[in-house]
């Protein structure tokens, strides 16, 4: 008689070795799993509450100028070099990963008004309020040697900014006009002005880099075009910006950091409507940069706080603050996309995290797909109020959490003057402008 | 005729004299008391002819009263002293009482002897022998009017009218008389004694009652005739404007003026000044609403006119006539006059008309109708006899004052019957159709005796029809029926077209136009209430438009039918643990047995009552719960259009524990990947694919010029063919 038997073989579930991976039988079927909604939310609460629990986003404070940092500039080349100029006239060079300042240079008598780097990353440029332009080399004077430009530039103005062309040794400087240097010549090849105020600050397109930006303080926004005489155009807004920032990753985006507390990414073919108007700060908007990815900017502000905005959105992801920060004057993101730096008034250079939350150092490829999923569970139920509530927590200084609450009240009280307005006029005769074109006042061509 | 009337009398009054020996006391008969009347006047007269003769003035005042039986020739009554008068004292000499006295009687015996005897019936002339001016006077009165000088029981008209009956009729008349009086009595009494009754609660219901009655009969003298109900309602407003015009019940009088000064004080009085105000405010109210457009009106009169009866002309024609029941009863005389004047003439169908309109007056009491029967027969007895003319005012007189007090109430009323006419109208309408009917058959049948009343129908329809001139000037002689009849007696070789013509178009009547034509006269007589019908038309409209537009979904029942839905799903279910095939055979086509069934179902115990289970208009829904709510997304996010792709999104799990490691891995790598020490530097076009324009045509020229080159002769030659 044969006896049918349940048999099993033992190679499908023992394992050969110790480091073998535990076989796991699974089974997909979704009617197997009734709870794989409520689990995965529990899952994205737990990953939004350790972010926050893990959000220690300062690194570290780069001390060692003796007066407020005016201008940072990032090396090209090398993550851990980064340049930094104050306002008593010294240029300094640090190394992140040290976290030391590696030379200090005495640029200018009184402010350093700028400072980039070349594309290659030998040299550098400051100009300052002495009216002249220097070239430094990176590298330090050998020994015994004197501490020395290469070049030096002497202007007829002052010169308040200057940027370096991303591939040709073409530098610009602004002032009283926007002037585009040739590295070897002592003359600009060609000089650009509308208007007859000064000019904040000049960049260069990193994609399109024939083209530059530049603002100025009589509210306006200037594109030029190196191959043309003549600027291309200009947008004027309510008030002043300060200084603007290209996004390295799509040609005609720029954003501008302006004085009413706002920042306005434009499109330059379309200059009229700014395609987002970012607005959490409280006070003017001072320096802005991009992330190397241009999926975010970093903004530093005159209300002692850098805040991260993501281009596509109005509302700031995240702030930054300290409490001995004070106004932050210059912001940096790193190439490597990783960390941000921040110049501030009270002399230091202060060194962020990108992501508030991320673990630095190596992550095991298990880490990195947990990480992976918590971000995207995060993402999932970002709209579910709890989630969003615990991932939008912040705490602020008190004075920019009264500054907050302050202008949400004018806001409120701006906004329902205008709904009256409206309702109690003639139909058509008030038109409503939207909020993103309040804030432009013109566009010349 | 009347010849032989008086013979039939003379015979009468021989056989009375047989009768004699008829006991006094028993009672009589009423025929035969009746019959008997004549001898007793005769013997009446005697008497009185016999009281004159000596000087005295024994007033006896002649009343003009029924034949009684005070006077008979059996028995010889005393006037003045009640006792009776024997022979036998009459035959008794004289007392001498006294020398005075006998002198006196001789000087009478004297006289009398010196004078003629008197011969049986007086002379005419002696006994209207005038004396003084007065008495002349009043002879000349009596003899102008006809009136009976001697005799004082009955005109010389009555008598002639006793005359002209036969005994039998005399005996019925007598008898209907009698009953009338008793029942007049009756109704007096009963009148008087309601009078009396102080009750302010009976008083308010039989106003009620009363009120409700005129109402009715209005109602029914409108759908009967039409004309008559305008007088009437032109009665209303003219009361109206008298009221308008005095200050009663403005609160204005001495008796509102202390009632003014109590009212502050008191609650009654105070109830009372509301309820003069009141009244006058219903008594002031405008009925009437002009009809808004011209066309309608004039139509309205159009048929009105053609509608209306020649009976109702004629009765406008009377100064005092706008008393609608009066007005009815008046033609209906007026006929009857006529019917009894010229029987041959008469056709039946308006005999059977009346008929058919007292029936409909069935409700009132029946003692009313009984007198009204009398005052009718009467009053047809009269005319029969007299010239028409003074009679008929007279009795409608009598009756315009209750008719006035009608009035006030029946005003009242009529805003009620505003609002019920919507409702009733249909009915009135179909009612009215059915008396078409009936009176449709009939004409088609005989056409003879009907002319003249199936003119007039085709009237209304010829009007609808709207037929040529010549028929037109026929229908003006329609109009006027006795220059028709005229016309027909002159030219009786029109006679046979006529009614053929008629005939056919009466063949093409049918019911729906006999309907439709009659409708706008209804309309048109019950103006007060258009404007109010024409608003719930309007209603309707609206409420059919709405109905119109959201057809598709009927809002009540859907919600209903949701709500089962939901209360079937809250439900708790029933458990079926039956496994089949086990312990019995399975398969397709085969269920487990009922027993089996019936063991393993567990039954899901009853549940709590629903929230909303005794809110008909209500769901609530008991499976949301506020703890839970707290953690759901309540508004659609933003790059969703639809809440079922962010459902399914949600749906959709990530996780390595419900996904393939491969799957697990797609879905999750971010969108932006940098790794840590690298240097990201901008896009350049290149990493996008782009080239130079120029230099990627020119590559292309060089890569294939043979294909081009190809292409280029090709449409070398096609121009060439072209």
């Amino acid at each position: 008689m044969k006896v049918k038997m349940l048999s099993r073989n033992p190679d499908t579930y023992v394992r050969e070795t110790k480091l073998d991976l535990q076989k796991v039988p699974r089974n997909y079927d979704p009617t197997l799993h009734p709870f794989e909604v409520p689990r995965e939310y529990v899952r994205a609460l737990n990953a939004t509450k350790l972010e926050r629990v893990f959000a220690k986003p300062f690194l570290a404070s780069l001390d060692g100028h003796r007066d407020g940092v005016n201008c940072l500039a990032k090396h090209p080349k090398s993550l851990a070099t980064v340049l930094s100029g104050a306002c008593d006239g010294e240029v300094k060079i640090w190394n992140l990963s040290q976290r030391k300042c590696i030379r200090t240079i005495q640029a200018h008598e009184g402010f350093v008004r700028g400072i980039c780097t070349r594309f290659c990353g030998t040299s550098f440029f400051t100009v300052g309020d002495d009216k002249t332009v220097k070239q430094w080399k990176m590298d330090g004077p050998g020994y015994g040697e004197e501490e020395e430009p290469l070049h030096t530039i002497l202007g007829k103005t002052v010169y308040t900014g200057i940027d370096h062309h991303w591939k040709e040794p073409l530098f610009a400087t602004c002032g009283q006009q926007v002037d585009i240097w040739d590295e070897q010549k002592t003359n600009p090849i060609c000089s650009m002005t509308w208007g007859f105020d000064s000019i904040s600050s000049v960049k260069f397109n990193p994609i399109e880099t024939f083209l530059l930006g530049s603002c100025a303080s009589d509210r306006n926004i200037v594109l030029y075009d190196m191959r043309q005489a003549t600027p291309l155009k200009k947008v004027i807004l309510d008030m002043r910006t300060n200084t603007i920032c290209w996004n390295p990753m799509e040609a005609f985006i720029f954003t501008a950091a302006n004085e009413d507390y706002n920042l306005y990414t434009f499109d330059m073919r379309a200059l009229d409507t700014p395609v987002m108007v970012h607005m959490d700060h409280v006070s003017a908007v001072l320096d802005v940069d991009y992330s190397p990815t241009g999926k975010e900017f970093v903004s530093a502000s005159f209300d002692k706080s850098i805040r991260i905005f993501p281009v596509a959105r109005s509302q700031s992801r995240e702030v930054y603050h300290t409490k001995r920060m004070q106004h932050v004057i210059c912001v940096k993101w790193t190439s490597d996309n990783k960390y941000i730096m921040c110049g501030s008034d009270e002399m230091n250079i202060r060194l962020w995290k990108a992501n508030a939350s991320e673990k630095l150092g190596v992550l095991t490829s298990r880490e990195k797909a947990a990480k992976d999923y918590n971000q995207k569970l995060k993402e999932k139920f970002q709209h579910y109020p709890h989630i969003k509530r615990i991932s939008r927590h912040r705490h602020l200084p008190k004075s920019i959490y009264s500054q907050i609450q302050e202008q949400r009240i004018m806001k409120e009280a701006r906004r329902r003057k205008e709904v009256n307005r409206l309702k109690h006029s003639k139909p058509g005769s008030v038109s409503i402008v939207s909020k993103k074109k309040k804030h432009i006042v013109a566009v010349v061509k | 005729m009347t010849a032989s009337r008086a013979a039939k009398s003379v015979l009468a009054l021989s056989q009375q004299e047989e009768l004699v020996d008829l006991p006094e006391d028993c009672p009589l008969n009423v025929s035969e008391d009746e019959e008997d009347s004549d001898g007793e006047r005769k013997h009446q007269k005697l008497l009185e002819t016999i009281s004159s003769l000596d000087g005295k003035n024994r007033h006896k005042v002649a009343e003009r009263s029924e034949a009684s039986l005070k006077v008979s020739e059996f028995n010889v009554s005393a006037e003045g002293s009640g006792e009776k008068l024997v022979l036998a004292d009459l035959l008794e000499p004289v007392k001498t009482s006294s020398s005075l006295s006998l002198a006196t009687v001789k000087k009478q015996l004297n006289r009398v002897k010196s004078k003629k005897t008197v011969e049986l019936p007086l002379h005419k002339e002696e006994i209207e022998r005038a004396r003084t001016p007065l008495e002349q006077e009043v002879f000349n009165l009596l003899h102008k009017n006809k009136q009976p000088v001697t005799d004082p029981l009955l005109t010389p008209m009555e008598k002639a009218s006793l005359k002209a009956m036969s005994l039998e009729e005399a005996k019925m008349r007598r008898a209907e008389l009698q009953r009338a009086r008793a029942l007049q009595s009756y109704y007096e009494a009963r009148a008087r004694r309601e009078k009396k009754i102080k009750s302010k609660r009976y008083h308010k219901i039989v106003k009620k009652e009363k009120a409700k009655r005129a109402l009715k009969a209005f109602e029914q003298l409108r759908k009967v005739n039409p004309a008559a109900a305008l007088e009437e309602l032109k009665k209303i407003e003219k009361a109206r404007m008298m009221e308008r015009m005095s200050l009663k019940h403005q609160n204005s009088g001495k008796w509102a003026k202390s009632k003014a000064i109590m009212a502050k004080y008191d609650l009654e009085a105070r109830q009372a000044m509301q309820e003069q105000l009141a009244k006058n405010k219903e008594l002031t109210q405008k009925l009437q609403v002009a009809s808004e457009s011209e066309e309608e009106e004039r139509g309205a009169e159009e048929t009105e006119e053609l509608l209306v009866p020649d009976v109702v002309n004629e009765v406008q024609m009377n100064p005092d006539g706008p008393n609608p029941w009066m007005l009815r009863s008046c033609t209906r005389d007026i006929k009857e006059a006529e019917a009894h004047e010229d029987p041959e003439e008469l056709p039946d169908p308006v005999a059977h008309e009346v008929s058919e309109s007292e029936g409909d007056e069935r409700p009132v009491a029946e003692e009313e109708i009984l007198l009204k029967e009398v005052e009718e027969r009467r009053s047809l007895r009269r005319r029969s006899e007299l010239s028409q003319d003074a009679e008929p005012v007279g009795s409608q007189e009598t009756k315009d004052s209750s008719s006035q007090e009608v009035l006030s109430e029946l005003r009242a009323l009529s805003q009620k019957f505003k609002k019920n006419h919507q409702s009733r109208k249909p009915k009135a309408s179909s009612v009215s159709t059915g008396h078409q009917v009936q009176r449709e058959e009939p004409a088609l049948e005989e056409e003879e005796p009907l002319l003249l009343q199936r003119s007039k129908r085709v009237q209304t329809v010829e009007e609808l029809e709207e037929l040529e001139k010549e028929e037109c000037s026929q229908n003006q002689e329609f109009l006027r029926p006795g220059l028709k009849g005229q016309q027909l007696e002159r030219n009786p070789n029109n006679l046979p077209n006529a009614p053929k013509e008629k005939k056919k178009k009466e063949q093409m009547i049918d019911l729906q136009n006999l309907l439709s034509t009659k409708s706008p006269s209804v309309k048109s007589l019950a103006v007060p209430t258009t404007l109010e019908e024409m608003d719930d038309e309007e209603e309707r409209d609206q409420k059919q438009m709405i109905k119109e537009a959201f057809a598709g979904d009927d809002v009540i029942r859907d919600f209903l039918k949701e709500k089962r839905e939901s209360m079937e799903a809250s439900k708790p279910k029933d458990v079926d643990l039956t496994l089949p095939g086990w312990g019995e055979w399975g398969g397709m086509g085969l269920k487990p047995s009922t027993k089996k069934r019936r063991r393993f179902l567990i039954k899901a115990p009853e549940g709590p009552p629903r929230k909303d289970k005794n809110l008909p208009n209500v769901i609530i829904n008991e499976k949301r719960n506020i703890h839970a709510a707290a953690h759901q997304v309540q508004v659609l996010p933003y790059p969703f259009t639809h809440h079922s792709q962010f459902e399914r999104t949600i749906q959709t799990p990530i996780g390595s524990t419900w996904n393939t490691q491969r799957a697990f891995q797609k879905l999750t790598t971010p969108k932006v990947v940098t790794k840590p020490g690298h240097i990201i530097k901008p896009i350049k076009p290149e990493d996008v694919g782009y080239r130079s324009s120029s230099r990627s045509d020119l590559s292309v020229m060089q890569r294939n010029p043979k294909r081009l080159s190809a292409s280029h002769k090709k449409q070398l030659k096609k121009n060439s063919v072209d």
